[in-house]
């Protein structure tokens, strides 16, 4: 067997996964950011048994490692009889996974409105449904980005966890490559280098968010 | 038939009971004022009116609504009835014109035009047509609570409530809102307001009812009531006023 280098072709294939990277993580975000929104709103409703349902679902998502949603959904359905492709299994189980957190961050945003807003909005005769469409979530928005972004950033990272199940991304691919050269410092080093380049600007955007809600903390 | 009907109201918190048996009547157009310490019912007593807060037992009709658990209900008495809190509670989100069109808007369904007209006509009653497209944080408080009058009144309600309204402003700011209110009673809106500015209370206000410990204590003619208390708990808190 001939030992490679790791060189520029090398370096090219990590850029591409790295694109898997990001494409799982846009995956997980959209996806886990509508089923979270939901939840976040079912956790905040004044019905009991859907907050009841909400905080159980969040509870059960934030109890489990991520590892184990994944294995789940990989071979577990597998045994059922469904063979899913790395790529729906990684991604459905990094939607579960985001969306139990995402929920999370929301409903403390929800709730951080002020109650007087919820009375003030009622007391001009809105409905339930236009209190949060035009007065609470507007807020809520503004309030959620900084920590919303910070949330991106783990997402980033916990994407890894797929390689697992042979989703090639980043971390998968840096495997890959360090199997054909053996150059494992450079090869890592390089990895790294390439979490960071998409880690670091997502964590400085969400300081700036949290900075400017500071300034401005209304409007 | 009066405007506003409250019939042996009974409020509790939990063991607490803060309204034990509120009984009175504000025909149209009538101004009263509500007095009392601090923790005498006022503000619950005006919340169960709108019904904000939930009665344990008695009656309230308000604007030809009875108050009731029924959302539906409440909703159409709440496009009736405004009601302005210390805190003003303006949406921070939107500029002053957006935060009095949305509700007439989005609950009257009104046409866009003309939510804008009755903004432009609101602003200017309570003085500030030049702070359409102003935030809220950019305006001081006693302005910021004239728009939160200006955002109810577009909602043409036929009964007002006013919650300490004043309670959180600086002198000065609270004559420039006093002024829009007693504009508002000239006008002959039907108002409820708690309030501790007494001599305003003596001046605009046609009835004046003083509440204490979670009953109306004493009610009667404004100039009346001031002038020749007959309860000695009433009589101890005017002194107190006047210091
Ligand atoms: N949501 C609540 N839960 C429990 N107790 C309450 C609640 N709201 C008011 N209370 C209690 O009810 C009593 C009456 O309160 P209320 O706010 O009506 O008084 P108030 O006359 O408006 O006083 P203030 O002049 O201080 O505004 C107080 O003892 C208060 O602590
Ligand atoms: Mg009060």
């Amino acid at each position: 067997m001939i030992l490679r280098t790791f060189g520029f072709s090398e370096f090219g294939f990590l850029v591409s996964a790295l694109l898997w990277t990001v494409v799982l993580t846009i995956i997980a975000l959209s996806g886990g950011g509508i089923v979270g929104f939901f939840i976040a709103l079912a956790r905040t409703s004044t019905h009991k048994w859907l907050r009841i349902v909400a905080a159980t679902y969040i509870q059960i998502i934030q109890g489990i490692p991520v590892l184990m949603i994944l294995f789940l959904s990989y071979y577990g359905l597998s045994l059922a009889g469904l063979q899913l492709p790395p790529l729906v299994a990684a991604g459905a189980s990094m939607t579960i996974y985001a969306s139990g957190y995402l929920a999370e961050i929301w409903r403390g945003c929800i709730q951080s409105v002020p109650k007087q807003q919820w009375e003030a909005s009622e007391s001009l005769a809105m409905t339930r449904t236009q209190q949060y469409r035009y007065v609470i979530l507007p807020q809520a928005l503004r309030i959620s980005l900084p920590s919303t972004v910070g949330f991106a950033v783990q997402v980033v990272k916990n994407t890894s966890i797929t390689s697992i199940i042979g989703f090639v991304e980043l971390a998968r691919a840096g495997q890959l490559i360090n199997n054909a050269t053996f150059q494992p410092f450079r090869v890592f080093i390089a990895v790294a280098a390439l979490y960071f380049v998409v880690c670091y600007p997502l964590s400085q955007l969400s300081r700036w968010l949290e900075r400017r809600l500071h300034a401005r903390s209304h409007r | 038939m009066p405007e506003v009907i409250v019939e042996n109201v009974h409020k509790s918190f939990g063991m607490v009971e803060v309204l034990k048996g509120v009984s009175l009547t504000v025909e149209r157009g009538e101004v009263i004022a509500l007095i009392g310490r601090s923790g005498s019912g006022k503000s619950t007593l005006l919340r169960c009116i709108n019904g904000l807060e939930k009665i344990n037992s008695g009656r309230i009709e308000i604007a030809g609504h009875t108050v009731s658990s029924d959302p539906k209900q409440l909703r159409a008495l709440r496009t009736d009835v405004g009601i302005v809190f210390q805190s003003y509670n303006l949406f921070p989100h939107l500029s002053v014109g957006e935060n009095i069109m949305l509700a007439p808007k989005i609950v009257k369904n009104v046409a866009k035009a003309q939510t804008r007209e009755t903004a432009e006509r609101v602003l200017k009653l309570v003085g500030l047509s030049e702070k359409f497209d102003a935030y809220p944080d950019e305006l001081s408080g006693g302005q910021q609570q004239r728009v939160a009058i200006a955002r109810s009144l577009a909602m043409q309600p036929k009964v007002m409530l006013f919650d300490e309204v004043t309670s959180a402003l600086d002198p000065e700011l609270t004559e420039e809102v006093l002024n829009v209110m007693e504009q508002l009673a000239r006008d002959g809106m039907t108002m409820i307001l708690v309030t501790h500015e007494m001599a305003f209370a003596r001046r605009v206000a046609t009835k004046t009812i003083f509440m204490h410990q979670g009953k109306i204590w004493e009610e009667g003619l404004s100039k009346q009531l001031f002038s020749d208390p007959q309860t000695p708990e009433l009589r101890q808190f005017v002194k107190a006023d006047v210091k």
